[in-house]
Order: C-alpha cells, then structure tokens, then sequence
C-alpha cells in the first residue's frame, strides 16, 4: 500500500518526508540509540500486520461505543437535574438533561450491567490489539513531524484512557479503592478524555482499518491453519516484523485465542446479574458470593453497621416524616401496614453492575403524596436515618413518584425487611440506580415547585 | 488554497484534517485537566494515568514475552528452523513439541488474564470497603483462582493427550495400497 496512497485517509505519513522543522527530524533520525536496531529487527511475530490489528480493532469499534453510551447513560439515571449525579459539576460533558424513564422496569439493570460486563469482556481484545501494535511504541525516529508528535500524544492518551478506565473500573466493583481519588471523578472525566482521542483514533485510522480488512478474506484467513499462515506484506506503518518466525499458530488461533479469553471472562461475570444457581458463576466476583438464606437472602450494598444505623432509631419509635404544601404529616409502621398495600416484582441494580430482582410490598409512593396533600408532586426528596454517606438522600422525578410500581417498601419476598435492607422502610422505584432506593428512610419531602 | 493545503502538508506534516481532529482531541482534554486540576487527587489520578501505560508497555509487556520466549526454549521449539521443510503441507507432521507449547501457552495466559481481571477478589484487597458494603467478610479468591487455572490446565493436558494418542493411531494405520 503506497504512502501516498488516499485510501489510508489523512493519517500522518510514517514513512515519507520530514516536515517542518526538517533538520530536527533528520538529525534526530540519524541518531539511533544504542539498542534501536536490535528492538526494530527483533520483533518476531508473523501474525503482527495490518489485518490482524484491523480486526481487533473492528471488535472494538463495535463495542467500545456501547460502553461508552451506557455509561453515559448511568449518570443521567442518577437524575444530574437535581446535583446528585457525581461528579458534580461535568460543564458540557454530559447528554442532555432529560428524566430518567421508570420503564422498562430493568432498564438501568440492562445499562449498568452492559457497561460493567462489556467493560470487563473487552479486556483481552484491548490487550490482543496492544500486543498487535506494541513495535510502533518503540519506532525511530519516534517522529518526523509535528503531525506525527501530535499523533503520538493523542495515542497516550487512547491507551492512557482505555488502561485507566480498565483499572479504575475494575477495582471499583471489587472495592479496592487503592489509587487515592475519587473514583466517580477520575472513572468519569477520564472517559472523556478517553473518548476524544477514540474519535481522533478511528477518523485517522478508519480507512486504513477497511483496507487492511479488505487485502484478506476473512473467510478465506479463518479457514487458513498454522502451517500455512504466511506473514502480511510489508506496510508502511511497520507492523509486520522485518525477520518473522514461522507461525506457532495460525491468526485464526490468534482471533479464537482472544475470542476464548472474553468468553472465559463472561461466563465468570454473567452471574452477578442473574439470580438462581447461575449466581454462583461469578465466583472470583464480589456478587457472586452466597448472601444468605431466607426472604432476605439476596445481596446489599451498604450494611446498616457501616451506615451508623442504631436498633433504636428503627424501633417501635420510628416515624415517617411525610412534608409537603407546607404540612407535615407524621406516620408510624403499623399506620403504614394499614394503608393500601401494593406488591411488584422489580430489579434492584447497582452502578457496579450487579443486579437482583425481588418481590417487594409495600405503599404506593403516590399515594403518600396524596397523603401528604400534593398528588402532583415535581420532585420528592427522600432522607434516610443515616448520618453520612453520599447516598443518604437522593431526590426524586414526577415519574418515579408516580409510577403504580414506586413502593415505600416495607416487606421483601413476604417477610418484614431486614435491617441491612433498610427496616423499617425504604425505597424501591422501576429502573432506579440501586443507591438512590434510600435505606432506612427518615423523612419524604414532596415538592411543587423545582 | 491549493498551494496552502500543500504547504501545510509540508510543514505540519499532515492535511488538515488530521490537525482538526487532533486539536479537538486535546482541546476536550485541556477542558477536563482544567476541571480536574483544582482536586487534591489530581497528581494522583495523573499518575495512574501514566503509570497505566508504562506498566503495560514497559512492565506486563515485556514480562509475558520473555516468559513466552523462555517456555519457548523450555519445550524445545526452535524459533528459525535451520532450512524449511520441503515437503508439501498436507504431509507435513505438525510437530508434537509445538501443540504441547500451545497447550501450556492457552491455560497459562486464561489464569494470568483471570488473575488480572479478578486481582482484588484474589489477593483480598479493600477488607474494610468490603465488609461496609456486603455485610460480610472478604475471604481471599485465592485457593479458587488456583482451583481455576488447574482445571484450565488439566482440560489442555487431556486435549493435548487425546490428539497426540488419536495422532499417533493415524499414523499407524497402514496407508491405502498403493
């Protein structure tokens, strides 16, 4: 494929003249450090080259996309019109506001564990397309122009991005929160980083990945064996190696090799997004580990002892605080048992993938609101008993009060909530991230105006 | 405006294109490093950023491809054969010592991208996170991280063995009469 070639897009040539400041390129070309030679002739790869690197990086097209929307996605569930998404102030970096549908019911079920599963599956396609391109890090002259150095500080960040994002991602739904910062910050704005240079990436690089698809039949390559995979002719981006070695496997292997990894890494994460026995699967995952017997056997995010939560504050003293209209009405758990009681069999999903469905009982949050004197509420502000923590409020939309299904829950698959579940009541609302179902509600404030 | 785009080619490097969506690129990264900038932690988140690549590039790299190139010596599979085999390959017996390289390749790298992935369950990190969000204790993967690779190794191991015995009956089989 010439340099000059139009169907390798604008991308900057890596073969042909210096630009602007010649005599730097040269001089810098001219000299090699000690050892440049032995790494630029040492790599030894037949299946490195153009289509291999193209079909990882197809894999990725595909997906990456689909993780970065559903991640989007998860902050606008946290309704960020009321400041409780976080990070909090994300200027223009952001979709637009609109509010957060209560149906489908497993809608942030679906999102959530898409991002956090697809997250996760891609890690050896990721690790596969690196392996595929690492002798471009080691290139000399690293540059040969201002278009070049541009690129490459753009390539750190795409690999930056996607290894920092991994990371953080991994750790978080492991709770090993070791790197020292904020993880919804950092996991947030270093998907924008991230994803700018993704698009930068695929704009340059996109025609050549169609050519490099189209010089191999995939049929044809998937049908080829080891002992007659040939190496790729020479490219202009130098990624098939100058002395290859004879295959000991065919790229047929290499594709079904990373292929394997994914499925390896699905089938051990699937599980904390199912129940029943399949749950087990998940068994090097935080979530797929046994929560216990009983109605109230299934999994919780934060335990009452964490919470600060007191026997005493959940006692036969406790009272709901219902305000709004400028009223307040207090009511205790044997006046909520009397009221209307209504059951829906709803997810509970979590922002680190994992999800549950149980079969809640409880008063209809509309119906509080009536209660309270505003049946049309805009907004409700719910508060739990707990002292501190990011999540002992959370405010919620016109729709998640009045969808039939949003419960103030006060039985789980028929039995009284447990403490960790949040006793004496809590919330429970279609399609809501987990941590907005407040534990332990104190007090619901329905509000009329925004 | 021909003769411009020439000579931005000739001194950028690239046409113009290429300079837009780079500058976009960074334009989108300066705006979050002046948002992140103002954090406690953004040395920090920095660091991890950059530590990220380096470790890949010039850590986990280079560590697997050496220690492919040491089982490479180990099992005995030469990496440039003296002279290539002439005989055409349908004749050609892929050799033993190459499938058994594979089949220690495959479940090796399965129970290093599993220990990878599921690290902190693994090595028992975040107890304390652990128990705030669970209710329970964290008690290390590590026995069942072990339990995994072992199957993954014995499941190579009996492939490997099944096509080495179902090998050697073709070859010992009387060819057709000729």
């Amino acid at each position: 494929m010439p340099a000059s070639d139009p169907a390798t897009g604008e991308g900057a040539d890596p073969t042909g003249d210096y630009g602007a400041p010649r005599r730097l390129w040269r001089t810098l070309d001219r000299h090699r450090p000690p050892g440049v030679e032995a790494v630029t002739t040492g790599w030894r790869s037949p299946l490195r080259g153009p289509w291999l690197t193209s079909v990882y990086g197809l894999a990725l097209l595909v997906t990456l996309p689909l993780v970065i929307v559903t991640g989007l996605l998860d902050y606008a569930a946290y309704s960020p019109q009321f400041g409780q998404a976080f990070p909090f102030d994300v200027g223009w970096l952001r979709l637009p506001h609109f509010d957060w549908p209560t149906r489908p019911a497993w809608l942030f079920q679906l999102t959530q564990g898409l991002h956090v599963g697809l997250g996760i599956v891609i890690v050896p396609v990721v690790l596969g397309k690196l392996w595929s391109v690492i002798p471009k890090l080691f290139d000399w002259p690293p540059a040969r122009s201002v278009a070049q150095v541009l690129e490459r500080l753009s390539l750190l960040l795409l690999v930056g991005g996607i290894l920092f994002q991994i990371a953080t991602g991994l750790l978080n739904i492991q709770y090993a929160y070791v790197f020292g910062f904020d993880f919804y910050t950092a996991h947030y704005f270093g998907a924008w980083v991230f994803t700018a240079a993704l698009v930068a990436h695929v704009v340059l690089k996109l025609p050549r990945m169609v050519t490099a698809l189209r010089s191999r039949p995939a049929g044809a390559e998937l049908r080829t064996g080891r002992a007659e995979t040939r190496p790729e002719p020479p490219d202009p981006d130098g990624l098939v190696p100058a002395r290859p070695d004879p295959p000991t496997v065919s790229r047929r292997g290499a594709i079904a090799l990373v292929g394997g990894g994914s499925l390896l890494l699905a089938a051990l994460t699937v599980g904390q997004s199912v129940d029943g026995p399949l749950r087990r699967m998940a068994w090097l995952l935080p979530r797929g580990q046994d929560p216990g017997e009983g109605p109230n056997g299934f999994q919780i995010n934060r335990s009452a002892a964490a919470a600060g939560i007191r026997p005493a504050d959940t006692g036969s003293g406790w009272r709901l605080t219902l305000r709004g209209g400028g009223r307040t009405t207090t009511l205790d758990r044997p006046g909520l048992l009397a009221m209307a009681q209504h059951t829906a069999r709803l997810p509970i999903a979590c922002v680190e993938g994992w999800s549950t469905t149980q079969t809640w009982t409880g008063v209809r949050l509309r119906d509080l609101a009536a209660l309270a004197g505003v049946p049309d509420p805009v907004a409700a502000h719910v508060e739990s008993l707990e002292r501190n923590g990011l999540f002992r409020r959370a405010t919620l939309q016109a729709n998640q009060v009045l969808d039939p299904d949003s419960l103030l829950a006060l039985r789980v698959n028929g039995a009284d909530l447990s403490l960790d579940h949040g006793s004496p009541a809590r919330i429970i609302v279609p399609a809501l991230p987990g941590v907005h179902c407040t534990k332990w509600v104190a007090s619901i404030d329905f509000r009329t105006d925004a | 405006m021909r003769e411009a785009l020439a000579r931005l080619r000739a001194t950028y490097g690239a046409g113009p294109r290429h300079l837009l969506v780079l500058l976009l690129c960074f334009v989108v990264t300066g705006w979050v490093a002046l948002r992140v900038a103002g954090e406690a932690t953004a040395g920090r988140m920095l660091l991890w950023f950059i530590g990220a690549v380096v470790l890949h590039d010039l850590l986990l790299f280079p560590v697997y491809a050496l220690v492919d190139r040491v089982l490479r010596a180990a099992v005995g599979v030469p990496a440039r054969p003296a002279a290539p085999d002439p005989r055409p390959s349908h004749a050609r017996r892929v050799p033993v010592r190459l499938a058994l390289l594979n089949h220690v390749r495959l479940p090796a790298l399965g129970a290093g991208l599993l220990f990878l992935v599921y690290l902190p369950g693994v090595l028992g990190w975040g107890a304390d996170t652990y128990r705030a969000a669970t209710a329970r204790e964290r008690i290390p993967f590590l026995g069942r991280w072990l339990a995994v690779t072992g199957i993954l190794f014995l499941i190579s191991a009996v492939v490997f063995l099944l096509r080495w015995l179902r090998r050697r009956a073709v070859q010992r089989r009387p060819g057709p009469p000729g």
